[in-house]
């Protein structure tokens, strides 16, 4: 009984970390510019397929890993320069639309550089299973955890500490005055893109040896990252983190006790339930709207 | 704008001539095919323009309307053994029921949480579509049996293409009616600020569920539709992937414009045929000119043309 369950939130927590990872850039982009980045799982997608790409090369893991980063990071930037700076002033609709546009643009990219099959990546530390009160844990779930772990102590670190982190959180309340007080905000900008690239690139590599990564791995996993988003209250950075982990341990018990079959909707059920009774979310700001 | 130049009898009237004159044209089936499926697409786009366009709320999951219409029909034709014309309906009244219990709670939301309430819905009416195996045949599809009015079996696309382009033509012309109408006065009001519809009295919930409704129905007859031409369907059909296309149809023909809608439906469905040729660049191709046509018309492309020609007019 408590092996199953510990087994269940196990499985949960992992995919939970990189739903996490995945909401905290659409979040970040959001506090940036307003918009919502469908193109944020393509960056889940580019990380993991270029490290099984390097590492088939022979290039040593942690190198792989850097370099498939790097290019994430890359990829993110070109997208914000040459898709969304030039529709700066464009609708909300509009602009989710380019997004969208990018995100099918990268996958048929993807599918012309690695065709359309499925590639397997070797674990960071060897699969052999770790077992903990009678339920079996992979090694790579300690790395996803441990990473994730990381990850978020650096960005509250980023956030609350750092001159940067601060502007950035400056222009997420209000641009124009950000401006005035001599932040660039056109560089904000360009970071959220290269910084939530970044996020989902790890959440890529991180889940890689565990999932498979394939062309079309971002789409599902990009929707999950956005109910995350949502969940937390949507430019809330830690909500987005709460939301990932939330969405990740309610499917995973889901799968074990009830259907795997509905699995994949268990996100959106819950999202629409909340969002029913609190339509900003779980730690969304609850502010009068102004007119 | 007075006279011919008007959309509702000028845009009304050219469309009804396109529809006409159109089948002298298309040399044979595989046109008319790619010509259906535009109707069929267009007419979801003008009802979902009605929503997203002049009532300004946006929803990322009307295909799941779509599908829902399409298995109403599939399901009770081959099951129950209902008459398609019966099915059709049925299908119809129940998934605007569906949309109306649905419409309120959702509507409330705003912005991205209301795209995501709405893309919620969708994926979970496609991951039931493809779970419930003993209903729908899971992600194989099913067949759907031949359409027939009264003993007459409708098979040949010359047929189809009536019954389509006349679909099309009465639900553009309920709608422009809608637009033009205090109704759609009210909608563009609630579209501009809904805190300043409401303070001069316009009732902004019942308006933004009648538009949610309407534009269910279409989506679902539309649905019945393709189900019985193609003959076969699939989960797909109510997936994301196609709500995402028949939102970025409306945006790119041009929100607020309903012959942008259609506009819209006959290029995005035309497209994918013609890109065909590019082999392994089609998706690469697809999504460039998608956001090349965004960054550079972002109003959409029949807005976008009509300003063009606006302004070359203004400088003569």
């Amino acid at each position: 009984m408590v092996a199953e369950l510990l087994q269940f939130l196990f499985s949960g927590v992992t995919v939970g970390a990189t739903y996490a990872l995945v909401g905290l850039g659409f979040a970040i982009i959001y506090n940036a510019s307003q918009v919502i980045n469908f193109a944020q799982g393509e960056f889940v997608m580019i990380a993991g397929m270029s490290t099984v790409t390097l590492l088939n090369a022979g290039i040593p893991m942690p190198v792989a890993i850097l370099i498939a980063v790097a290019i994430t990071i890359a990829a993110g930037l070109l997208l914000e320069k040459l898709a969304i700076e030039p529709a700066r002033d464009a609708s909300v609709v509009t602009l989710i639309i380019i997004t969208i546009g990018a995100s099918i643009f990268l996958r048929g990219a993807a599918e012309l550089i690695w065709g359309r099959g499925f590639h397997s990546m070797p674990a960071f530390s060897g699969s052999d299973p770790i077992i903990i009160g009678g339920a079996a844990m992979l090694p790579q779930s300690l790395w996803v955890a441990g990473a994730t772990i990381v990850i978020i102590a650096v960005m509250r670190w980023f956030f609350t500490r750092t001159l940067l982190g601060k502007a950035m959180l400056a222009t997420s309340y209000n641009p124009l005055v950000a401006r005035l007080m001599g932040i660039n905000t056109r560089f904000i900008l360009s970071l959220s893109f290269g910084m939530a690239a970044m996020l989902g690139g790890i959440a890529g590599i991180l889940i890689a040896p565990i999932s498979l990564t394939y062309p079309e791995v971002g789409v599902m996993l990009g929707l999950k990252g956005f109910c995350a988003a949502i969940l937390g209250g949507l430019g809330n950075p830690m909500g987005a983190i709460a939301g990932g982990l939330i969405v990740g341990i309610s499917e995973a018990l889901t799968a074990g006790y009830v259907s795997s079959a509905y699995k994949d909707a268990v996100a959106f059920v819950i999202i629409l339930v909340v969002l029913v009774v609190m339509p900003n979310g779980l730690f969304g700001i609850r502010g009068t709207e102004r007119v | 704008m007075t006279g011919f130049w008007q959309p509702r009898v000028g845009g009304l009237l050219t469309l009804a001539l396109i529809i006409a004159v159109l089948p002298v044209f298309l040399p044979n089936a595989f046109y008319f095919d790619v010509v259906i499926l535009i109707g069929i697409n267009a007419t979801i786009c003008v009802g979902l323009n009605l929503l997203i366009g002049y009532a300004g709320q946006i929803s990322l999951g009307h295909a799941g309307f779509f599908g829902l219409g399409a298995y109403a029909s599939a399901v009770l034709t081959d099951s129950a053994g209902w008459p398609p014309l019966l099915s059709l309906l049925v299908g119809a009244i129940a998934i605007g029921a569906l949309a109306f219990i649905v419409a309120e709670p959702i509507l409330k939301l705003k912005g991205h949480y209301l795209a995501m309430g709405t893309l919620g819905l969708g994926i979970i009416i496609s991951i039931a579509l493809n779970q419930e195996v003993t209903i729908t045949g899971g992600p194989d599809g099913m067949p759907v049996a031949t359409f027939s009015v009264l003993g007459w079996r409708i098979s040949d696309e010359r047929t189809w293409y009536w019954i389509v382009g006349g679909l099309l033509l009465v639900s553009t012309w309920l709608t422009l009616n809608l637009i033009d109408s205090p109704v759609g006065r009210a909608l563009r009001s609630v579209h501009g600020s809904e805190v300043a519809a409401a303070v001069t009295g316009v009732d902004v919930t019942r308006y933004k569920v009648l538009v949610f409704v309407v534009s269910a129905v279409l989506a679902s007859l539309s649905g019945s539709l393709f189900a019985h031409y193609s003959g076969f369907i699939t989960p797909a059909e109510a997936g994301f992937g196609h709500s995402i296309e028949l939102v970025t149809m409306v945006v790119l023909g041009g929100m607020a414009s309903t012959f942008g809608a259609i506009v819209g439906a006959a290029i995005l469905t035309a497209l994918p045929q013609l890109l065909t040729a590019f082999h392994d660049f089609e998706m690469l191709a697809f999504g460039a000119i998608l956001m090349g046509t965004m960054i550079f018309m972002r109003k959409g492309l029949v807005p976008s043309l009509i300003e063009l020609v606006k302004r070359v007019r203004a400088e003569r």
